[in-house]
C-alpha cells in the first residue's frame, strides 16, 4: 500500500499552518484594526508618528500577519446608496454649447442661408431654422464639419454629430455612438468625483463601484446615516459666476433672451435674473477652503487657475459698481457688488453658512462638480449598535453550532470523529484566512454561510467514514479500508460539491450586497472543506495508522 | 465494539417504494397547494421586492403599536405596518419594532424628509427611541430585483440540470430537478402560509436549498450508478432500495449536522437573519425527504436504460457524455 508522498504531506501541513496563522488576527479584531490604522497613518505622514499612533502600532506585533476580513455594512454599521446618474443631462449641455459654434459656422454662409435662429426643441436636440432653405445642403455640410470622430472602441469612424434636414430646420443630435461614449464618460467622471468627495470626508474603506449601465453603488461604513452621505455626494455642486441683470420678487418674471431667473438661496421670495453664460465657472477653480469673512462669519475662500483669474480680472475691471451673482446648483448664494478690479484670481464666498456647511461646500468645490444629476434608488442605514448585536449573535451561534457538530461527530465516529473535527477547525480557519487575504467582506449572511459550511463540511467525512465502515464489514484490513473509503467516496464528494459550487457561483454572479457575501463564504467553504475533508483527514488517519499500526479499527 | 451514536441501524432494509403513491401524491398535493397559496394569498414581499421603507426602532420602553400608529397617522404615509420584534438575545429593556412604509410613486426611494418626519413623530411619544436601521428601496430597483432573483433560481436549476445530465443520465437529471422544484416550491408555500417576510436573503436561502438538495440526491445517484455496474441482474426497484439503504446512514448523518448548525443560528443568530435560516432549515428537511421519496421515484418511473455495458446505453442519445 502506498502512503502519501512526503512533499504532499509537507504541502498540506504548510497550507494548514498558513491558514491558522493568517486567521489569528481576526480573533483580535479591534487591536489589529487600530494597529493597521496607525501604520497607514504613520506611512501617510511620512514616517512621523504621534505617541497615540505609536501606542496603537505597538498593540499588534509587526511580524505577525495583519490582514483582516472587512466587515460589511450590516455588521459595522454605515450607509448604502444606489444612485442612478441622469446621463441625458449631459446631452443638453452639449447641445447648448454647440449652438454658438453652429451659429459661427453658418455666418460665412449668410448669403446662401440667410439669418439663422435656434428653434425650441427637446433637450437632446439642437434645431436651427434657416431663413433661406435653398442653402440647406451647404449649411448641413458646414454643421457636419463641426463633428469629429467618436473616441471609443466601438464607435470608431463614426461622427459625433447626427445632422439632418427637416423642412427649413437643421436638426442636430449626438450620434448613437457618441451618446454611448458620452454616457461612459459621464459615469466615469461621476464615479471619480464621488470617490474624491467621500475620500475628502475621510471615511474608512468606502466601496464605490459602477453597477449596470448608469448606476453607482456607494457603501460607506461608519458614516452616521444615508442622509448624511447623500448630502455629501448628492449635490451637483456646479458653481458659476454670472452677470446680474436685475433683482426681482416676481417668481414668474420673464428673464428675456439668454438670461435665466434664479432663486436666492437665503432670501426667500427674492429672485435674480442673470446672464445664462457664466463669466467664470467652477471648472476654473484650483482650490477652495473653509474660512471666515471679516465679520467672523463662516465663508469659503477660493482661487482660480490662470485662465479663470484672467477672465475674472477682466470682468471685474470692466464692471466696477455692477453686481454679479455667485450661483451654486441653480441658486444664487450671494450677489455682491464689484467694489474694485480683482486681479489676483482669488476671492471669498459669503452667505448664510454654518461652519459645517462652509466646510462641506469647500469639499464639494475642491472635488469638482458632478457632470449630471443623480437620483437615489435605494438607501440603507445600519446603526453600529445593530451591527455589533449581529456580530455577537453570529459569533454565539457559530460557537454553539460548532460545539454541537463536534459533539455529534465524536458520538457517531469516536476517534475518527475527532479527526474530522480537527479538519473542521482547520476548515474554518482556512475560510477566515482566505477571506482576510483577499480582503473579502464578511456580512451577516456570510456568517450564516460559515455556520452552514460547518454543518455541510463534515458531509465529505461522513461519506468517507461510512465507506470505511462498509469496507471493514466486508473484511478489509484497516489500511485497505481507509484507502478504499477515501477513493470510492471521492466521486460522490466531487459531484455533490460541484453542484454546490455551481449555485454559489450563480449567487455571486446575480446577487448583490449581502447575498454576494453569502455566496463568497459558501463557495469558499465548499472549496476549503473539500481540501480539509479529503487531504487533511487522510493525512491524519494515515499518520495514525502508521504510528499505531492497529490490527483492527472501529470507525 | 466501541459505543457509537447511531440514528440509523447498521443494516436497514426499508422499502422506500412501498408507500410511493402516498408520498408521491402528498408531494404533488403539497406542490399544488403551494402554487394555489402563492397565487391566492401571495407572498409577504419585503421592501427589496416591492419597494418602500423599513425603519427599525429600539427603545427602553415597551413597544405600544397603537401609540406608534397614532403618532404616524397625520403624516400621509400611505400604507404603514408596525410589528413588534421579539428575540431571546434582546436585553431586558430592549424593545424593538419594525415599521414598514409603502413605496410612493416614481423611481426614487423615500425622501429623507419623510423619514425625518416619522422619526420626529415617534420621538415625541417615546423620547428614548432610536433608529438602528433605516432601509429604503425605490420601486424601480425592486422590480429589477424580482427579475434577477427569479433568474438566479432558474439559472441555478438549469445549471444543476445540465451538470447532472452530463455526469449521469437524463432520467437522473429530470428526477433531481423535480426534487428541487418540489423543495423550493413547498418552502415558498410555507412562507406564504405563515406570511413570513420574503426578501432578497430568502432567495439566497432558496439557492442554498437547491445546492443542498442536489448534493443529497447526487450522492445517492452516484451510488446507484456504481451498483448498476455491480449488480447487472437486480431489478431497478430493488437496486434503488438497496442503494438508498446503503446511503441512508450518511443521508441522515449529514442532515443532522447541517440541521444542528442551522438550529444554533436559528435560536441564537438574532432576528435579522431568522427568516433566512428558517428557509434553510425547511430546505434541509424537505431536501432529505425529496431525496428519499421524490428523485428516485421519478427515475424509477422513467426507467433507466441498462444495456450490457451500463451507462453506455445504445438507445439513449444523451448518456455517452458521461466521464
Amino acid at each position: 500500500m502506498e502512503s502519501m508522498a512526503l512533499w504532499k504531506r509537507i504541502l498540506i501541513l504548510l497550507i494548514c499552518g498558513w491558514g491558522i496563522v493568517a486567521a489569528i488576527p481576526n480573533l483580535f479584531y479591534g487591536r489589529v484594526e487600530r494597529h493597521n490604522d496607525a501604520v497607514a497613518a504613520i506611512e501617510a505622514a511620512g514616517g512621523v508618528a504621534t505617541p497615540e499612533q505609536e501606542a496603537a502600532r505597538a498593540e499588534w506585533p509587526g511580524f505577525l500577519p495583519s490582514a483582516l476580513m472587512n466587515l460589511g455594512l450590516d455588521l459595522r454599521g454605515g450607509a448604502h446608496l444606489l444612485a442612478e446618474v441622469k446621463v441625458e443631462d449631459v446631452y443638453k449641455s452639449r447641445m447648448d454649447s454647440l449652438w454658438p459654434e453652429v451659429r459661427d459656422a453658418l455666418r460665412p454662409l449668410r448669403d446662401q442661408v440667410g439669418a439663422v435662429r435656434r428653434a425650441p426643441s427637446p433637450d437632446d436636440v439642437l434645431r436651427v431654422t434657416l431663413e433661406n432653405p435653398a442653402g440647406m445642403p451647404a449649411a448641413i455640410e458646414a454643421v457636419r464639419a463641426l463633428g469629429s470622430s467618436v473616441m471609443s472602441l466601438t464607435g470608431i469612424g463614426q461622427s459625433t454629430l447626427d445632422v439632418t434636414a427637416e423642412g427649413n430646420d437643421i436638426v442636430v443630435r449626438l450620434s448613437d455612438a457618441e451618446k454611448q461614449a458620452t454616457d461612459q464618460r459621464t459615469i466615469q467622471q461621476s464615479l471619480e468625483i464621488i470617490r474624491r468627495r467621500v475620500d475628502e470626508a475621510g471615511t474608512r474603506e468606502p466601496t464605490i463601484q459602477r453597477q449596470g449601465e448608469d448606476r453607482i453603488l456607494i457603501q460607506v461604513p461608519g458614516i452616521g446615516s444615508a442622509q448624511e452621505l447623500k448630502a455629501l455626494i448628492g449635490q451637483t455642486a456646479k458653481l458659476s459666476f454670472n452677470a446680474v441683470v436685475s433683482r426681482t420678487t416676481d417668481a414668474g418674471a420673464s428673464p428675456g433672451a439668454r438670461n435665466v431667473l434664479l432663486p436666492s438661496m437665503d432670501e426667500p421670495g427674492i429672485y435674480y435674473i442673470v446672464e445664462d453664460a457664466p463669466v467664470v465657472s467652477g471648472e476654473d477653480l484650483v482650490d477652495a477652503q473653509p474660512s471666515f469673512d471679516q465679520n467672523g462669519r463662516p465663508a469659503v475662500s477660493f482661487r482660480f487657475d490662470t485662465t479663470g483669474a484672467r477672465k475674472f480680472g477682466d470682468y471685474t475691471a470692466a464692471n466696477i459698481g455692477a453686481p454679479f451673482a455667485i450661483v451654486l446648483d441653480g441658486e444664487v448664494i450671494s450677489a455682491p457688488v464689484i467694489q474694485s478690479h480683482i486681479p489676483g484670481g482669488s476671492g471669498i464666498i459669503t452667505g448664510n453658512f454654518s461652519v459645517e456647511e462652509s466646510t462641506r461646500l469647500a469639499v464639494l468645490l475642491r472635488a469638482g462638480a458632478l457632470p449630471a444629476e443623480m437620483t437615489f434608488l435605494e438607501e440603507r442605514t445600519i446603526g453600529p449598535e445593530l451591527g455589533q448585536d449581529s456580530i455577537d449573535a453570529g459569533r454565539a451561534a457559530a460557537l454553539i453550532g460548532m460545539i454541537a457538530v463536534i459533539a455529534y461527530m465524536i458520538a457517531s465516529y469516536g476517534m475518527f470523529g475527532v479527526f474530522a473535527n480537527i479538519a473542521l477547525a482547520i476548515n474554518v480557519a482556512l475560510i477566515v484566512a482566505v477571506l482576510s487575504a483577499i480582503g473579502a467582506t464578511l456580512t451577516l449572511p456570510g456568517i450564516a454561510g460559515i455556520v452552514l459550511t460547518m454543518g455541510m463540511a463534515v458531509d465529505a467525512n461522513v461519506l468517507i467514514f461510512e465507506r470505511m465502515r462498509e469496507e471493514l464489514r466486508s473484511g478489509s484490513n484497516p489500511r485497505r479500508a481507509m484507502q478504499q473509503g477515501f477513493d470510492r467516496a471521492f466521486s460522490a464528494i466531487m459531484d455533490s460539491n460541484v453542484t454546490g459550487l455551481l449555485t454559489a457561483l450563480i449567487m455571486f454572479w446575480l446577487g448583490s450586497g449581502p447575498v454576494r457575501g453569502f455566496a463568497v463564504t459558501l463557495g469558499l467553504g465548499i472549496l476549503t472543506s473539500m481540501f480539509t475533508a479529503v487531504y487533511v483527514t487522510r493525512l491524519i488517519v494515515e499518520t495514525y495508522l502508521d504510528w499505531k499500526r492497529p490490527k483492527t479499527i472501529v470507525v | 465494539m466501541a459505543w457509537r451514536l447511531r440514528l440509523v441501524p447498521e443494516k436497514t432494509n426499508i422499502d422506500f417504494f412501498k408507500i410511493q403513491w402516498v408520498t408521491f401524491g402528498a408531494s404533488v398535493a403539497a406542490m399544488l397547494l403551494s402554487l394555489v397559496l402563492i397565487f391566492t394569498m401571495g407572498l409577504n414581499f419585503g421592501i427589496d421586492f416591492r419597494g418602500g421603507t423599513t425603519i427599525r426602532t429600539e427603545s427602553t420602553n415597551a413597544v405600544d403599536v397603537g401609540a406608534y400608529r397614532q403618532a404616524l397617522q397625520g403624516l400621509d404615509l400611505g400604507d404603514v405596518s408596525i410589528t413588534e420584534v421579539f428575540d431571546p438575545s434582546f436585553a431586558e429593556n430592549q424593545h424593538v419594532a419594525m415599521i414598514r412604509l409603502s413605496a410612493k410613486e416614481g423611481d426614487e426611494s423615500v425622501t429623507p424628509e419623510t423619514i425625518a418626519e416619522v422619526e420626529a413623530a415617534l420621538q415625541q411619544i417615546d423620547p428614548s427611541i432610536s433608529f438602528p436601521a433605516v432601509e429604503s428601496v425605490g420601486p424601480k430597483v425592486s422590480q429589477e430585483l424580482i427579475t434577477s432573483a427569479l433568474l438566479a433560481v432558474l439559472a441555478g436549476s438549469a445549471g444543476i440540470l445540465f451538470y447532472v445530465w452530463v455526469r449521469f443520465e437524463w432520467q437522473f437529471a429530470v428526477g433531481t430537478v423535480a426534487a428541487l422544484i418540489h423543495d423550493v416550491l413547498v418552502t415558498v408555500g410555507i412562507f406564504v402560509l405563515f406570511q413570513i417576510k420574503f426578501d432578497l436573503t430568502i432567495v439566497a436561502a432558496l439557492l442554498t436549498i437547491l445546492g443542498y438538495s442536489v448534493n443529497d440526491t447526487v450522492v445517492i445517484f452516484d451510488r446507484l450508478r456504481e451498483n448498476l455496474a455491480k449488480y447487472k441482474q437486480m431489478p431497478l426497484r430493488d437496486m434503488m432500495n438497496l442503494t438508498a439503504n446503503e446511503t441512508l446512514s450518511r443521508t441522515i448523518m449529514t442532515a443532522t449536522t447541517t440541521f444542528l448548525s442551522l438550529m444554533a443560528l436559528f435560536i441564537f443568530g438574532g432576528d435579522v437573519i431568522r427568516g433566512f435560516v428558517f428557509a434553510m432549515l425547511l430546505g434541509v428537511v424537505l431536501g432529505t425527504y425529496s431525496t428519499l421519496y421524490m428523485a428516485k421515484n421519478i427515475v424509477l418511473m422513467l426507467g433507466v436504460d441498462r444495456g450490457d455495458k451500463p451507462k453506455k446505453s445504445v438507445k439513449s442519445d444523451f448518456a455517452d457524455v458521461d466521464a
